[in-house]
């Protein structure tokens, strides 16, 4: 059967058409998610876009955090379902707690929005689990409040427990600690990544095809979990 | 109506690059004995009834500041802070 990706729209998402089309084009059937819906209409995994959920106001995703749909998703995701914030959506999981740290402002003040390579480290992942070890990879970054922060024992937690799934290469686009471009959690079903795979899906519109591996990655590991 | 006044700022070891960039403005005035600025937020709460400084410190804690970065003070509003 083929596998139900949500994408979940808040208002103020921008970027939730590309990951579903990124979805549909892995090979997903795509589920639209609302986020004023507890209901997460029987969706496998979960993806939260990016774009400026409820404006950024008072911080990035800490008001999307008490959406009516993020109860239910930090409920599912505490379960084991797969859940990939991207950028905005990063920021919303770590306000959930469901990752720990914080996206805070870019360490230079400037909004960055290039082609960012990127090593891929954590290779077991629900959502990297077809990159192979190191794989440097091509995939546009854009962002104000990308800077990952964390205090040093996390950051130490994270790096012993091989949860740092990205680190930014030649060049750090935001001053992020350790260059950690993303995260994920104990279990490895959530992942949250400050640069955008799903806009490095197709030839024409990105600069690799790098960002496909993200949801090549969840089908498979969902296809591996028994029903 | 009374209100309650929550001063929410970074945490001390948390870079703040608006406050550096205010601070390095500040010789285009003729400023030149700041060494630091930093910057943080102010948040008014008027609550229908009297002010509940408990549940203040519950909204600050779970809505209005992020532990993880930030740190916050929370009082009930005095004459100093009435508005004109």
């Amino acid at each position: 059967m083929t596998a139900r990706i949500g994408v979940v729209t808040f208002p103020g998402s921008l970027d939730d058409g590309d990951a579903a089309r990124a979805a549909r084009i892995a090979g997903a059937d795509v589920v639209r998610l609302w986020h004023g819906d507890r209901d997460l209409h029987q969706v496998d995994a979960v993806v939260l876009p990016g774009g400026f959920s409820y404006g950024d106001y008072l911080r990035c995703g800490a008001i999307a955090r008490f959406a009516p749909v993020m109860e239910s998703l930090v409920d599912a995701a505490r379960e084991g379902m797969p859940v990939l914030g991207i950028c905005n959506g990063f920021q919303i999981l770590c306000e959930a707690h469901l990752l720990p740290g914080a996206l805070t402002r870019n360490q230079h003040l400037h909004f960055r929005n290039r082609d960012q390579w990127l090593r891929i480290e954590a290779v077991k992942t629900a959502w990297t689990n077809t990159f192979q070890p190191e794989q440097d990879v091509l995939i546009p970054v854009k962002n104000g409040e990308g800077r990952y922060v964390a205090d040093a024992h996390v950051l130490d937690q994270l790096e012993a427990e091989g949860r740092v799934v990205a680190r930014y290469q030649r060049g750090n686009p935001n001053g992020s600690q350790r260059d950690i471009a993303a995260i994920t959690n104990e279990a490895g079903n959530v992942v949250g990544i400050m640069p955008h795979p799903e806009h490095a899906v197709e030839a024409l519109t990105g600069p690799s095809l790098d960002g496909l591996g993200f949801f090549t990655s969840v089908l498979k590991h969902l296809a591996g979990v028994p029903a | 109506m009374p209100r309650v006044v929550v001063d929410v700022m970074l945490k001390p070891e948390i870079l703040d690059p608006q406050g550096q960039a205010v601070a390095n403005a500040l010789p285009r005035l003729g400023v030149s004995d700041v060494s630091s600025v930093r910057i943080g937020r102010r948040i008014e709460i008027e609550f229908a009834g009297e002010p509940d400084l408990d549940r203040a410190r519950e909204i600050a804690d779970k809505l209005l500041a992020n532990p993880v970065i930030e740190d916050f003070s929370i009082r009930v509003a005095d004459a100093e802070d009435e508005h004109p």
